[in-house]
């Protein structure tokens, strides 16, 4: 025990590949998170045990807020300007190409067509303020929201429907649109909810 | 730090066994913990924010529209085999048979509209065989999206096939009035 000098054993683990991993994972998730587009109406899901995930493309979604207000959206901008496309032929408004590109970047609309115009003209705050009241009319002398229906399916006719609607959104609004699809023969469409356990039976 | 040690002046002293001059290793040593820490922390993030956002759906089936032209006759269903929900606000009147219904309530806790439909299963099970109930669901006008979804996960969790969505008639509105005014006096 004449010398006792412990050999410093410099604990330093190589971090290295640990590091090259947490790195690869990062550069993953980055490339393939998608961030939801801000949407223009706040909407809490209710949940379900239906554990089917949304498909990512060709979706039409119509939301419904907490007041039963309408919106409308669909997922890809080349169906957007083909629907605006539609709405001047059909309606003979006139859209500035700064107006038709706002309205391809539009993930949700929610104003009736005679607004529609005035509506892209505005700023972002302005919208805002207008989506807070905003609605798209489903009465049946005036449904506009089966146009807008009608519009995007014709555009892409692979679209399919799913309602995206606050749980505490009155039902009536729910009949009316479920109405609407009939109308137009989609008998088959889908409810968006958030994901809950099953129950043990 | 070990580098340092093993320089000239460790070869001078132990002479002997390290010969050779050995060329002074002078590694520069970065210390990544804080990288290594962002680098966790974005992870985290990354993976938390991308799971989080994934919505599920619900797949629905309604019957098509009846032209008023083709006056189809409505399909003939024995009395027995049927159980009719009237859905509210977080309420479930329901009733069984067609005729003379009488109407009592529940809820969407776990001992409440579940129990009942698998009751009324069982017996339908005894007297017609399996898979024979027939549920109808009619949505009252005070009831929230809410109790909709609650109401086809219902028959989904109790895997129910045979369910239908109908209109809601003026007597059975009026039958849900007349209920809530029994239980209140």
């Amino acid at each position: 025990m004449a010398k006792f000098k412990a050999k410093k054993h410099n604990i330093a683990i190589d971090m290295t590949p640990m590091v090259d991993l947490a790195f690869l994972l990062i550069t993953f998730f980055m490339l393939t998170v998608k961030f939801r587009a801000p949407e223009a109406v706040e909407v809490d899901l209710p949940s379900s045990i239906a554990d089917t995930p949304l498909p990512a493309q060709d979706i039409l979604v119509i939301s419904v807020s907490r007041d039963g207000r309408i919106f409308f959206g669909v997922d890809s901008k080349h169906v957007r300007l083909s629907i605006l496309e539609k709405v001047k032929e059909r309606y003979g408004y006139e859209f500035s190409p700064e107006e038709v590109r706002l309205f391809s970047l539009l993930p949700e609309i929610g104003v009736p067509f005679e607004q529609l115009k005035s509506y892209l003209s505005y700023g972002e705050a302005e919208r805002k303020i207008i989506d807070k009241t905003a609605s798209i009319p489903v009465d049946s002398a005036n449904n506009q929201l089966k146009q807008w229906i009608l519009f995007a399916r014709y555009s892409n006719p692979k679209i399919r429907i799913a309602i995206r609607a606050d749980e505490e959104a009155p039902y009536p609004v729910i009949a009316r649109i479920i109405e609407t699809l009939k109308e137009q023969k989609v008998h088959r469409f889908n409810l968006i909810t958030t994901l809950e356990a099953q129950p043990k039976s | 730090m070990a580098a340092e040690v093993g320089g000239d002046t460790g070869a001078a002293k132990k002479g002997k066994k390290k010969s050779k001059a050995r060329r002074p290793k002078k590694r520069p040593r970065i210390d990544m913990t804080p990288m290594v820490d962002l680098g966790f922390l974005l992870l985290t993030f990354f993976v938390l924010t991308t799971t989080m956002s994934t919505p599920n759906t619900m797949p629905v089936v309604v019957p098509p529209k009846i032209q008023k032209e083709e006056e189809v006759e409505p399909p003939k269903i024995p009395e027995g085999k049927v159980i009719t929900l009237l859905v509210g606000n977080k309420k479930v009147y329901y009733y069984t048979g067609i005729e003379n219904p009488e109407l009592h309530v529940t809820d969407f806790s776990k001992n409440g509209i579940r129990k009942v439909l698998l009751e009324r299963r069982v017996e339908v099970e005894q007297r017609y065989g399996k898979d024979e109930m027939i549920v109808i669901i009619k949505m009252l006008e005070e009831a929230k999206y809410k109790d909709f979804v609650d109401i086809l996960d219902e028959m989904s969790i109790i895997q129910q096939k045979k369910y239908a969505l109908v209109d809601i008639t003026p007597e059975e509105k009026s039958l849900v009035e007349e209920y809530k005014k029994s239980v209140q006096s």
